[in-house]
């Protein structure tokens, strides 16, 4: 529309030097391989085709920046993003220390919840550890899948 | 015929009591799934592949395909009852059907639906079987060259040629080929962009992909957007069954449906869910009452959910006779095979003829039990369709997680799945197309395996992908088809032009 060069779709420019930024990664990568392959080609090759892919594309972003957005990004309630990030953190962070799929499995619901708009903690922290108890029996018992063991799996 | 026989091998081997069990679970277990909302059959097949890890191979198979038929139905379910197509391939079931839910007819709505996919699935599943044959035949000549000229076909029609736009369908693409790199490389053990974590050794799992750039990306999209109320399923009134108007309505469609959707589905390359649209044209423009179309016509919900389950019955025979998906859904299918060993192509057919053929055969058996169990137990999966939101989305994510934490405990995997999920997101919200980087990842390992060992063959020299007319002509349509959008494009603003 306008001939100012300001920048009117700046997600489609961050997507454009992530690309770019990825690709010199990738470059950077196969430029350590010391692998010397007697026919055709190596390893480090398929690396340089790809960030080549990448980089173009990159490239091919940046005009497009300078275009105005088609269709509005719609707007987004960052703090129930926010809550679900906390319950795959609290998840992750349960596992990571030991505590049991259960438990994490436990925090991972109710935060969810909470996400799409509970405000009941101790109604859907139950029904959360009753699904998690659950579907632990049933892998780990009747299919023999390992999921990892807290202090709680033990006494089951 | 020999293929008979092959296939009556197969229902011998899928028709024990035990088989008919797991293919019964199998279908309700996907029908279950496939109908939450926002989960597609790739995601629906996806979620469900734990289960299935430790049972036989031949049981898990069957299993697996009343996963796959039963997701595919009860994506088409979402779609009439809430609006919410979980994939592009079942946009237009949810046009006309749901307008027919909204008028009172969801009963025959999702009637048409089911017994037109299960129409479809039968026609298409004997022409998987009598194709998949001479497929094989021809598959076996094909040198490594041929391959990587299919697979460069499929990378472009499946990101660029049927996308709304071909820069984002081939960044998504790009993205799946870079994380094909991650891990050590088949032919020298090198490592590539591993930045000396461990668990990235053995390479990105489709699965962990998918599950998370599905799952947790259209959590996280959901819960971004949740400014809004959610939308309310419309409840089934009155009879489920199709009057007699309705059936004379219906198969002509759905027989149109289904042969426009396998040969479309059969080639060996993307855009599956071209043949839902071109059977939504043609039924307008066939149709007694094409004033019905866009507020509920019968029509517009027999033909394209036939053609939708005719391409993905399609899409399996390039899947098991070349080894190449050509959706989604089969790249998660085919990472599914790879479990238990088995990978599909032409040796598949020599060396495990009595799996494929079980497959095949419970393919059938998968296909009548949908029929048998679904259409009675609609009002259960009506009820699904009820859980409150904020339930739904925690249980997917409990049992997302839950899929990746049993295949391979390890936190790295789990923040791996996080990081696919926050890109899942990211890519829904500014409109990235997300079929190509499942694609990309399970199809580049394979493509630059076959353009190494092409390049071995001709010790280095690029010209032996054109000394071959097969593997130059099939590159020649790869880059006729990437160009295709653009020209089409410019031709559009030419006339426009000219007016």
């Amino acid at each position: 529309m306008n001939t100012s060069t300001t920048i009117a779709n700046k997600p489609a420019l961050v997507v454009g030097i992530a690309l770019i930024l990825v690709a010199i990664l990738t470059a950077y990568d196969a430029s350590t391989m010391n692998i010397r392959s007697g026919y055709g080609i190596g390893p480090q090759a398929t690396s340089y085709l790809v960030a080549i892919i990448l980089a173009i594309l990159g490239l091919c972003h940046l005009p497009v920046a300078l275009r105005r957005l088609d269709g509005e990004v719609p707007a987004a309630d960052w703090k129930a993003v926010g809550w679900v990030g906390a319950a795959l953190a609290s998840l992750i962070g349960v596992i990571a220390a030991g505590g049991g799929f259960i438990l994490g499995s436990t925090l991972l619901f109710m935060f969810t919840a909470r996400a799409f708009g509970r405000k009941n903690f101790v109604v859907d922290f139950i029904i959360g550890f009753v699904i998690a108890v659950l579907i632990f029996l049933l892998f780990n018992k009747l299919l023999s899948l390992s999921l990892p063991s807290g202090p709680l799996e033990r006494l089951l | 015929m020999d293929v008979i026989s092959l296939l009556l091998d197969g229902f011998a081997g899928a028709l024990t009591p035990m088989n008919l069990v797991f293919a019964g679970i199998g279908v309700l277990l996907g029908t279950a799934v496939g109908v939450l909302p926002g989960i597609g059959p790739a995601l629906t097949v996806a979620l469900l592949l734990p289960v299935t890890f430790r049972m036989d191979p031949a049981g898990s198979l069957i299993m697996f395909a009343g996963i796959y038929y039963g997701g595919m139905y009860g994506g088409s379910t979402t779609a009439i009852l809430l609006n919410t197509p979980g994939e592009a391939a079942s946009v237009v079931t949810a046009v006309e059907g749901n307008q027919m839910a909204r008028k009172g007819r969801g009963g025959p709505a999702l009637a048409t639906a089911a017994i037109g996919s299960f129409v479809a699935a039968l026609v298409a599943t004997i022409g998987l079987a009598f194709l998949s044959p001479y497929m094989v035949k021809v598959a076996v000549r094909f040198g490594p060259w041929d391959y990587f000229g299919l697979m460069l076909i499929a990378f472009v029609t499946v990101s660029a040629t049927f996308g709304a736009s071909p820069l984002r369908g081939l960044t998504s693409l790009g993205i799946g080929l870079w994380l094909g790199l991650v891990g050590i490389d088949q032919l020298t053990g090198q490592a590539r962009l591993t930045f000396g974590v461990p668990q990235l050794l053995d390479g990105v799992e489709v699965t962990t992909l998918a599950v998370g750039i599905f799952a947790l990306g259209e959590c996280l999209f959901v819960a971004s957007r949740n400014l809004h109320a959610p939308e309310k399923p419309i409840p089934v009134k009155g009879s489920i069954w199709m009057s007699r108007e309705d059936w004379k309505r219906s198969w002509k469609p759905w027989l149109r449906g289904t042969f426009l959707g396998f040969p479309i589905g059969a080639l060996p390359a993307g855009g599956a869910e071209v043949p839902t649209f071109l059977s939504y044209n043609i039924e307008r423009k066939l149709s007694s009452k094409p004033e019905e179309f866009g507020h509920g016509a019968i029509e517009g919900v027999a033909g394209p959910e036939a053609a939708n389950n005719a391409s993905a019955a399609g899409s399996l025979v390039p899947l098991l006779t070349l080894g190449l998906p050509t959706s989604a859904t089969a790249a998660v299918m085919l990472a599914g095979f790879q479990q238990y060993n088995i990978q599909p192509g032409p040796l598949l057919f020599a060396q495990h003829a009595g799996l494929v053929w079980a497959l095949i055969a419970s393919l059938f058996i998968a296909n009548v039990m949908l029929l048998i169990l679904n259409l009675p137990l609609v009002g259960l999966w009506v009820k699904l369709l009820k859980i409150p939101l904020p339930w739904l989305y925690a249980g997917i994510l409990v049992f997302a997680t839950m899929g990746t934490i049993a295949a391979n405990p390890s936190v790295v995997e789990l923040l791996l799945l996080v990081a696919f999920g926050v890109l899942g997101f990211l890519m829904r919200r500014y409109d990235y197309p997300i079929a190509p980087a499942i694609v990309g990842l399970i199809l580049g390992p394979m493509a630059e395996l076959a353009l190494r060992r092409s390049l071995q063959i001709s010790q280095g020299d690029p010209m032996i992908l054109f000394q071959h007319w097969s593997s130059a002509t099939m590159i020649g349509i790869a880059i006729i088809a990437l160009l295709a959008p653009y020209v089409f494009k410019g031709l559009a603003r030419m006339g426009r032009d000219e007016d």
